[in-house]
């Protein structure tokens, strides 16, 4: 070997030891295609902005899959740093006391300035505990809005505003069948924009102890009165064909920009893309409510996903995490996550920027999810939600949803039903979690 | 006159199989009593509290209306999927065998489903019959058929059936061409010389022969029916609507994997299990003695 190439090993050693020095952070989460992009700007711009710290984002499939890996890493022993989760599994993170580290905590101990108040409160409520403890930090939030096709309006003699309750809601389905429109309405995420925001925009409990933040002794009571005329209405609905289902996720959506369907309702998140496809004017609402209903239209709830942090790391990481965490929440970066993703933004002030910039006079509608989430103060109601074993619970709810709709069922028993079934599950998560 | 060969070592004979009874045991048997054993017990998602709590998640499970009639959907599922991707493989099969010019293009053709994934298959099926923008459903609609497996449970076992049949039959078709090429000429020969139509020689010549064939694929068709088409349920339909399709091992792997609901979803693989050590016993039992090897 020439003096060169063993110079160039021990060149190589030592740069490699220095880089070693870095504390390295593993980031798991579920970000694919162009946010997974955005996503490593977000790292690449902290790693950037300093020497001590290294995030280190890895793609671990959707939601339930990373979250399974972080689950099946943890019992073997190495969990990630950070978690990206979805909002139904709040639950089993929070329960998992000893799985994870509390991000007020977290933030406390290595001394990190935090004011859990800079958060939007519809957005930090999902993720608090009942005494407003931040248990994860808020990452890509949306919530459910609502779709109108202007042109369809148009052309049925509408006036292409979009109907502010049900009730007019009805009417212009009414009118838009007549103009031989084949799909009036279809929605996405049926028990997140039906029973899960139907209830909190409408002020009502999904469950007891404040929709299961303040105890897992919680019950569902999402077949109230109300609860099943809604159902009801929307199974009239269907019968007239007014209201086409087209499954359980956002399978809805490509219904809407191609033209078929005049109305949706889904996540905000579908904005890009329903923007990038559809062939005409198009406009983004806040939800139907019902009138009948007093206190309504109170405010959306979230969906989405939030970084968990994993206990049993070391206190440098941990430091590591918290500036990663202060610098994720700048606004700059929000205001950039925000415009390129359309999530909505986590912070008052980046919110309070892109307003200043002109971003929402550019981008119509892009202010919906916001001003729905914080149009009052939330309650308990409207909060958030937190039940155990949710992936299962949801799943269950949709059942009963789409035999009503596939008119097997009727909305009272069905809804019943749903609620029995339900809180089965959430007694053996209760079980399964006794402290 | 039996023919042995007798190995005079000791040790030997437990060495050579040695290796294969290890991956049995690491593979299969270990993760079958881990099952075992945590059927009986009640975890958090990570693991950080168990307890033991005896025959309570088979109670659950059995006062679960819904679980019962999962076993009915299984049951329907499983006749079908094995009976008609036998049918039409051995269709296929005998077609196949008959065939002079390019019989390897068509052999080699009827084979590739069989390297597709499951999931792959699944999601495949599903965009061909979407219910908004599948090309298929656009035929349909035209033919004046309400397609809509989003709602129709029917119509979303059908497509269920359709797309975890369309992936075995290459697999059978193997088996049975090779069954088919095993069939020496001159019986058949003889049999048309004796006047026998192409329907008699099949009845009485040709299918009896392929009866351990036939037998094999049975009972490796309702162990595929059973336990490997959870991917393409998964891609399709997701157990829905109202879950029409949702069998026994799809619910173990959406508890399970999806849920993180360790207790249910063992007792629920435990039970599935038994049923499939039952219908093997069946089948050989009763089955085989139909069988001419």
């Amino acid at each position: 070997m020439s003096f060169k190439k063993i110079a160039a090993v021990v060149g190589a050693c030592l740069i490699s030891s220095t880089a070693l020095a870095q504390v390295e952070i593993q980031w798991w989460h579920s970000m694919s295609g162009a946010l997974n992009d955005r996503l490593n700007d977000i790292a690449n711009g902290f790693n950037s902005s300093q020497k001590e710290y290294k995030i280190v984002p890895v793609y671990k499939g959707q939601y339930p899959e990373s979250m399974t890996a972080a689950i099946a890493a943890f019992r073997a022993g190495n969990a990630p740093h950070i978690l990206q989760v979805f909002e139904v599994g709040t639950a089993t993170m929070m329960a998992a006391k000893g799985a994870i580290k509390p991000v007020y905590q977290m933030m406390k101990e290595a001394g990190e300035p935090f004011d859990a108040k800079a958060y939007l409160p519809a957005v930090a409520g999902y993720y608090t505990d009942s005494k407003g403890n931040m248990l994860s930090m808020p990452f890509n939030s949306s919530t459910t809005v609502f779709y109108v096709n202007k042109d369809a309006f148009k052309k049925a003699g509408l006036d292409g505003s979009a109907p502010k309750t049900w009730k007019e809601f009805a009417t212009a389905a009414a009118k838009l069948k007549a103009s031989g429109q084949q799909c009036v309405y279809t929605t996405g995420w049926p028990s997140w924009v039906h029973v899960e925001n139907f209830s909190a925009w409408h002020n009502l409990p999904i469950g007891t102890k404040e929709n299961g933040i303040a105890g897992t002794d919680t019950e569902f009571k999402i077949n109230s009165p109300q609860h099943v005329k809604h159902i009801e209405m929307l199974a009239d609905f269907a019968k007239k064909g007014l209201f086409t289902y087209s499954g359980r996720k956002n399978e809805a959506e490509a219904r809407f920009f191609s033209g078929e369907c005049a109305m949706l309702t889904s996540s905000s998140g579908a904005q890009a893309n329903i923007r990038r496809n559809a062939k005409f004017d198009f406009s983004v609402n806040f939800l139907p409510y019902h009138d009948e209903i007093k206190g309504a239209p109170q405010n959306s709830i979230i969906g989405g996903a939030t970084l968990w942090v994993m206990n049993g790391k070391k206190a440098n990481e941990y430091k590591g995490i918290t500036k990663f965490f202060s610098y994720l929440s700048t606004t700059p970066v929000q205001v950039q996550w925000a415009e390129a993703t359309g999530y909505v933004p986590i912070t008052n002030a980046a919110f309070e920027a892109m307003k200043k910039e002109g971003y929402y006079e550019k981008v119509p509608g892009a202010d919906i999810a916001v001003r729905q989430l914080s149009n009052k103060t939330p309650t308990a109601n409207s909060k958030g939600l937190r039940f155990g074993n949710y992936v299962q619970g949801r799943e269950v709810i949709e059942e009963e949803m789409e035999a009503v709709f596939a008119g097997k069922k009727e909305a009272k028993p069905a809804m019943d039903e749903a609620v029995r079934r339900a809180n089965e599950i959430l007694r053996r998560f209760e079980a399964a979690n006794k402290t | 006159m039996e023919k042995r060969v007798v190995f005079r070592s000791a040790w030997l004979p437990y060495a050579l199989v040695a290796p294969q009874i290890a991956v049995t045991i690491v593979f299969f048997f270990w993760p079958a009593v881990q099952a075992f054993w945590f059927s009986f017990q009640i975890q958090d998602a990570f693991g950080l509290r168990t307890e033991f709590v005896g025959l309570q998640n088979f109670g659950v499970l059995f006062h679960d209306q819904n679980y019962l009639r999962s076993f009915q959907i299984t049951a329907m599922f499983s006749v079908l999927v094995a009976g008609s991707g036998i049918a039409i493989s051995l269709l296929l099969a005998t077609m196949a065998d008959r065939v002079v010019r390019g019989a390897l293009a068509y052999k080699t053709l009827l084979i590739w489903p069989y390297a597709v994934a499951p999931a792959v298959a699944g999601v495949l099926w599903a965009f061909l019959f979407a219910p908004s923008v599948g090309i298929v459903t656009y035929a349909l609609r035209r033919a004046g058929v309400d397609w809509d497996w989003a709602l129709q449970g029917d119509q979303a076992m059908l497509l269920v059936v359709v797309a975890a049949t369309w992936k075995q039959i290459s697999y059978n078709f193997l088996f049975f061409l090779a069954g088919l090429q095993s069939i020496p000429r001159s019986l058949i020969e003889a049999a048309a010389i004796d006047g026998a139509g192409p329907a008699r020689r099949f009845w009485t010549i040709v299918f009896p022969l392929l009866s351990p064939t036939t037998f094999f694929l049975l009972v490796v068709n309702i162990v595929y029916a059973f336990f490997e088409t959870f991917g393409v349920i998964d891609a399709i339909t997701g157990g829905g609507p109202a879950g029409a399709t949702n069998i026994l091992v799809y619910k173990v792997y959406y508890d399970g994997v999806k849920a993180a609901d360790l207790g249910g979803s063992s007792a629920q693989s435990v039970i599935l299990m038994i049923i499939v050590v039952a219908l093997t016993v069946v089948q050989f039992r009763f089955v085989e003695r139909k069988v001419q090897y």
